[in-house]
């Protein structure tokens, strides 16, 4: 129980900081990396509360892939950040302010006893939070399931027609048109006499 | 003794946070599009939490879509800003006033 406590309360500071360093800090590279700490840092809260699946996609897929985008596109774009951070300071206080005193009404309805509950048994180590979720993921979610891949296909196509670039001056081969070419289209044979 | 209390804290503070980066950060897409990135993950980390401690595992089913969403939103959300510096060569979101195609 207590070495519980005490890797939650390790990485819960750890996840508070580096959220906190990612809105503040000045560099965007800086930041995509500090959100990188935070998505570890929650993985492992979500292995704390056996959603072991759910810990290791959101290192794969977060991490792997949405990150490595967001890193992608602030590494691709010039960006004058100076001009981005102009009035930073000017909006700190009330920033802050927003953000404290939604932090605090949450906490205060937390702290009613209906949220106070202790903490369930430990599965069984040869427990599968893996075969449990693909199991209700086939099942009862199956059409969620395939409504999800298709929001998905969907994202694709959108991502891919946006920043899809057709140049103007290039110039390249049309494989058909050669293939279609005919001989009588090209030659034309001229009778003349030698000179 | 950790209790569900404490894990809902947790979510609602990254959230708060979220929010906090939105108003730091107005001028800039990229950070704004992070933020709520932010907050989604304090939403996933309050359904994982009522998940263990209800002994339910709809919660967790319910990540996963969220987590599958909010992939396609970045992925899109990233290709028009892509999209959106080429033809303006900012994404200062002030310079983005004018409707005009």
């Amino acid at each position: 129980m207590l070495v519980q406590s005490a890797v939650f309360y390790f990485f819960a500071t750890v996840l508070v900081l580096s959220a906190l360093a990612m809105i503040t800090v000045r560099n965007p590279v800086h930041a995509v990396l500090f959100l990188v700490l935070a998505f570890f840092t929650s993985a492992a809260i979500w292995l704390l509360l056996e959603a072991e699946f759910l810990g290791i996609t959101l290192v794969l897929v977060y991490v792997g892939a949405v990150m490595v985008l967001f890193l992608f596109v602030v590494m691709m774009l010039d960006i004058n950040l100076a001009r981005m951070r102009a009035g930073f300071a000017r909006y700190l206080p009330v920033g802050l302010l927003v953000g404290a005193a939604m932090a605090a009404e949450m906490i205060v309805i937390l702290n009613t006893p209906a949220f106070d509950r202790p903490r369930p048994e430990p599965k069984a180590p040869d427990h599968s939070n893996t075969q449990e979720l693909g199991e209700l993921l086939f099942t009862e979610y199956v059409y969620p399931f395939e409504l999800a891949g298709v929001i998905l296909l969907v994202a694709i196509v959108a991502a891919i027609t946006l920043t899809l670039r057709r140049r103007e001056r290039a110039k390249s081969q049309r494989p058909s048109k050669q293939v279609r070419v005919d001989k009588k289209d090209r030659v034309r044979l001229v009778s003349m006499d030698s000179e | 003794m950790i209790t569900l209390t404490h894990f809902l804290a947790l979510g609602a503070i990254l959230f708060s946070l979220g929010v906090a980066g939105i108003f730091l950060n107005r001028k800039n897409v990229i950070l704004l599009l992070m933020a709520i990135e932010l907050m989604l993950l304090a939403v996933n980390m309050n359904f994982i939490a009522f998940s263990h401690y209800l002994d339910d595992l709809a919660g967790q089913v319910f990540v996963f879509f969220i987590l599958t969403v909010s992939a396609a939103e970045a992925a899109i959300g990233l290709a028009i800003l892509v999209v959106l510096y080429r033809v303006r060569q900012t994404i200062n979101v002030q310079d983005l006033e004018s409707l005009k195609g």
